[in-house]
């Protein structure tokens, strides 16, 4: 704290300005300690509190820790009836099929937002952003009153339509980004040595905008995974999936089952969260949206 | 076949699935929020009013300071990662505060239904230190839960868009500031704030339209009343199948989002019109 020592009244020794220094940075650490450890217990605390509910077997008020610990809920949870794995499958199933259909669509539709002379260019980018600028709970609703219609209430391709709207969205503008950041001069140097336009963007374009393609796929696939009001109208009760599993869970009061299936939600978010830079590079990340 | 055609052939699936899957079920909800019973009018925002008026001022509070607190919080870790005097506190600070980024918020709500509870880790720590007694302790799962619950949420996000906006921006007129004696809190206020705002408001105003729209957090934490109408909204088609009410609900939320996207767009034009 170079500030704190510059306003030192004058006729101080050199040897008291040191100590005041040393005394100020011990004082900055301690403001730092204090404020980085706040934080930490404010992001870590309610995590390792649903890690303790994983592993309670008995805990109730007022005791501050769990009177027994144990994994028999984990049997319980992967237990045939336990619906974990059915929920699990379906979810992994549902998420699969989600990316195949977004990015069956939104590769094609990126690249000629970001390479093709499009007409209403900016009014089809507009189009793509609708579903952020709305809250998408009503529009979920009235999906499941039209869907009930055509019998696709209750069903994994019902889910699976749902899904892909939502993921379709950041899926279009993480392609849209990759394939913008793609050097053009390669490409016309394919082109100039006799390459065909499709060869041109199976060879060079797309492996150059794998890496952003690939964090969409991976995006996509987490918010299918982690998706719950979509199918809480259109999938319950027919399909079960992890975030329905979890809720009805919750709201049934049971915090070991409830933490468990959070548990298997949390993992791959966080993992995504520590890979994601290696994948979407900066000046990718500056073109979504634009 | 000319290029404009084909490039209109590869945008039109994703296209059509946007049309069909959002916007013709957007128009639908618009439009059946005016229809009651057969008749064309105002009855389900006459019943809507009558049943969830204190929930829809609720709703708008709680969105609305959550907003403000995630404002308030992402300035001050972009602050920090920007002019933080400490290299190694920076580096534990950029590695802390992005946890929960990509957590759902379902698990969001469940993490916090546990966390919060008047038995929950937050209360057993605070009578552990002697800051509270047992007595004293009180359940915070109800509007401050959802407050909470959001902002923990979303502060990473508006965070990370905000400290990359700082991190791009022109050092030399923070390092000149600096020269001249400016406090570092000054300088975030007065000099880095104003040339972040467009990326804040952004980021704050897409966290208003997603919190605006979770189910799960609602449900979880407080359900009973006054809650958000997202909860409304689920119990009136659940409950009823009062697909009236549910839409007039709904297209209020919409206002609510459509009013505050609007004072956007109007900020940003004036900006716009402002360079040179």
């Amino acid at each position: 704290m170079t500030a704190a020592a510059g306003t030192l009244p004058r006729g101080f020794e050199p040897l008291d300005r040191v100590r005041a220094l040393a005394g100020s940075r011990t004082l900055a650490w301690l403001i730092r300690g204090v404020l980085l450890g706040l934080l930490a217990f404010a992001i870590f605390g309610p995590l390792l509190n649903m890690l303790l509910w994983t592993v309670t077997e008995r805990w109730y008020f007022p005791h501050k820790l769990p009177l027994e610990y144990g994994f028999s809920f984990w049997q319980r949870v992967f237990a045939p009836r336990g619906g974990a794995i059915e929920s699990l499958v379906n979810s992994i199933v549902i998420a699969l099929g989600t990316v195949v259909l977004s990015l069956a669509m939104a590769l094609p539709a990126g690249y000629a937002l970001a390479r093709l002379k499009l007409p209403f260019r900016s009014l089809i980018l507009l189009a793509f952003l609708l579903p952020q600028a709305f809250p998408n709970l009503p529009v979920y609703i009235n999906i499941a009153r039209i869907f009930y219609q055509f019998g696709l209430n209750g069903t994994y391709i019902g889910v699976v339509l749902v899904h892909t709207t939502h993921g379709l969205v950041y899926a279009v503008w993480i392609a849209t980004a990759a394939f913008a950041a793609v050097d053009r001069e390669l490409e016309e140097a394919a082109r100039s040595i006799g390459a065909g336009a499709l060869r041109t963007f199976l060879t060079i374009t797309l492996p150059l905008a794998a890496p952003g393609i690939f964090a969409s796929a991976i995006f996509v696939f987490l918010e299918s995974l982690d998706e719950f009001t979509g199918t809480y109208f259109v999938g319950a009760p027919d399909v079960q999936t992890l975030p329905l599993l979890l809720y009805s869970a919750s709201a049934g009061g049971n915090y070991q089952i409830a933490s468990i299936t959070a548990l298997i939600l949390l993992v791959p978010s966080i993992a995504f969260m520590f890979v994601v830079e290696r994948f979407i590079r900066a000046d990718v990340l500056a073109r979504v949206g634009r | 076949m000319p290029a404009r055609i084909f490039g209109l052939l590869l945008v039109l699936p994703a296209l059509t699935t946007i049309a069909l899957l959002f916007a013709y079920p957007l128009a639908y909800s618009v439009v059946t929020a005016f229809e009651a019973g057969g008749d064309w009018g105002l009855a389900n925002f006459i019943k809507s009013f009558e049943l969830y008026r204190s929930d829809i001022v609720f709703t708008f509070l709680i969105v609305g300071s959550s907003a403000l607190l995630i404002g308030l919080l992402s300035v001050a870790i972009g602050g920090y990662l920007t002019l933080g005097g400490s290299p190694a506190a920076i580096a534990i600070l950029r590695w802390l505060y992005r946890w929960p980024l990509f957590i759902p918020f379902i698990v969001a709500g469940q993490l916090m239904r546990t966390f919060l509870a008047k038995n929950g880790m937050l209360n057993n720590t605070l009578t552990e230190i002697g800051l509270l007694t047992p007595l004293q302790t009180v359940s915070l799962l109800d509007w401050r839960g959802i407050v909470i619950t959001f902002v923990w949420k979303q502060t990473p996000f508006v965070a990370l868009l905000v400290a990359g906006a700082m991190a791009s921006l022109d050092r030399s007129m923070i390092e000149a500031a600096r020269n001249l004696g400016a406090s570092r809190p000054r300088i975030l206020v007065e000099i880095i704030v104003p040339q972040v705002r467009q990326t804040l408001l952004v980021g704050l105003i897409l966290s208003f339209v997603i919190m605006m729209s979770v189910l799960s957090v609602p449900l979880m934490i407080n359900a009973q009343s006054p809650t958000m109408i997202t909860a409304n909204m689920a119990f009136r088609i659940n409950a009823y199948g009062d697909y009236g009410v549910a839409n007039a609900l709904g297209l209020i939320s919409y206002l609510m989002t459509g009013a505050v996207s609007w004072i956007y767009l109007r900020y940003a034009v004036r900006e716009q019109g402002e360079r040179p």
